[in-house]
């Protein structure tokens, strides 16, 4: 396979068109991982979908100037510090203790009445925190990855 | 007829189709699709085990009323293999473009001797 | 004679594997479930989180969860490693 070939018309339109939308409907899977099926892993798995389709469709040159790689790697760093400090702010009582939930003073503190009900977003304590901050290790990390396959697995040197 | 123990036969028949792949084929890119199944079938294993006839998914938000629902522990830890098996097939695949640019193949009977 | 033996093993492993599956409970009445039954109920009161499955991955078993965010970064940086050094001997 040479170095100049391309992608039909039709994959490189629609790549324009649906990649904003798989990101937007991945950080939706990973926000409302305390009322619906989904969470930091699963909408993490999304967002990097969204990043490999660009790859697969313009080549590296579809990453130029949208995704900075040294950014990346410095971005799932402060993930991984972030879900270890939410785990040591309960440290008084334990390690992992939920310190936001029951609480109507702090952002995420109301609480929920027993039985099925509609979900309100601003429930469940510390949970919404935890999966922004696994969900961004695991955007970041799987991106890293698939730049790091198919750039570094080139016999010529590129970028 | 009912169903009897099919869906853990199933996945009993992934774990054994993953074996003979790790046992009879050379190809490395065979052998890493082999492991894959291995976990594939496992996972499916876990989260079979934790279903109870006639339930629903353990959410609370839109629940139907009055109905049961299935354990949910076994979901959370099939969550922690998922991303596990996706990490070791990440390595596994890595190690196998290496061999294949010092070797020049991808037999996994030609690779034997160590080399500096 | 290799190639029989493998095949005889492999053979025996598969059906104790079958006998295994088969007889494990029957499906659709698991026997141990006190410990789901307390998460199910109280996981709204103490937790608030609709979802029972998120609360147990993230506060009931929150530890499991930090050993998983390892073993993810320890293979990313793995295979970021292994990348740089097959770049540099192209040189």
């Amino acid at each position: 396979m040479n170095s100049d070939y391309r992608m039909s018309v039709v994959v490189r339109t629609i790549t324009r068109l649906t990649y904003g939308l798989i990101i937007v409907f991945g950080f939706y899977v990973i926000m409302h991982g305390h009322l619906t099926p989904g969470g930091g892993f699963q909408g993490g798995a999304v967002v990097s979908s969204a990043f490999a389709l660009l790859l697969v469709a313009f080549g590296s040159a579809g990453l130029k100037g949208r995704v900075n790689r040294h950014w990346f790697q410095t971005l799932e760093e402060v993930g991984a510090i972030f879900f270890l400090a939410l785990g040591l702010f309960g440290i008084g009582t334990a390690f992992f203790f939920n310190l936001f939930a029951n609480n109507p003073g702090v952002p995420f503190g109301q609480s929920v009445p027993f039985g099925p009900n509609s979900g309100a977003v601003s429930t469940a304590g510390t949970l919404p925190w935890m999966n922004w901050a696994v969900g961004l290790k695991v955007l970041t990390g799987l991106t890293s990855v698939v730049i790091a396959m198919l750039i570094g697995g080139r016999k010529e040197e590129r970028e | 007829m009912s169903l009897g123990n099919l869906p853990f036969i199933a996945s009993a028949m992934l774990v054994i189709l993953g074996i003979y792949t790790l046992l009879f084929k050379r190809n490395l890119v065979k052998l890493v699709v082999g492991g894959s199944l291995i976990e594939t079938g496992v996972n499916l294993f876990l989260v079979t085990f934790g279903y109870r006839t006639a339930g629903v998914a353990p959410i609370y938000t839109y629940a139907p009323a009055a109905k049961r629902m299935v354990l949910p522990t076994p979901q959370a830890l099939t969550l922690t293999s998922i991303v596990i098996g996706m990490a070791t097939t990440a390595l596994l695949l890595s190690f196998a473009i290496h061999v294949y640019r010092h070797h020049g193949t991808l037999d996994a009977r030609k690779v034997k001797e160590l080399k500096g | 004679m290799k190639k029989v033996l493998f095949f005889v093993s492999f053979l025996l492993f598969a059906s104790l594997l079958l006998l295994a599956a088969a007889s494990v409970h029957p499906f659709g009445e698991p026997t141990e479930t006190a410990m789901d039954d307390y998460f199910i109920a109280n996981s709204q009161r103490e937790i608030a989180a609709n979802n029972a499955c998120t609360a147990i991955v993230f506060d009931y078993r929150g530890f499991d969860t930090l050993g998983e965010a390892t073993v993810l970064y320890a293979a990313v940086v793995g295979v970021l490693v292994a990348f740089r050094t097959l770049r540099k001997e192209e040189r």
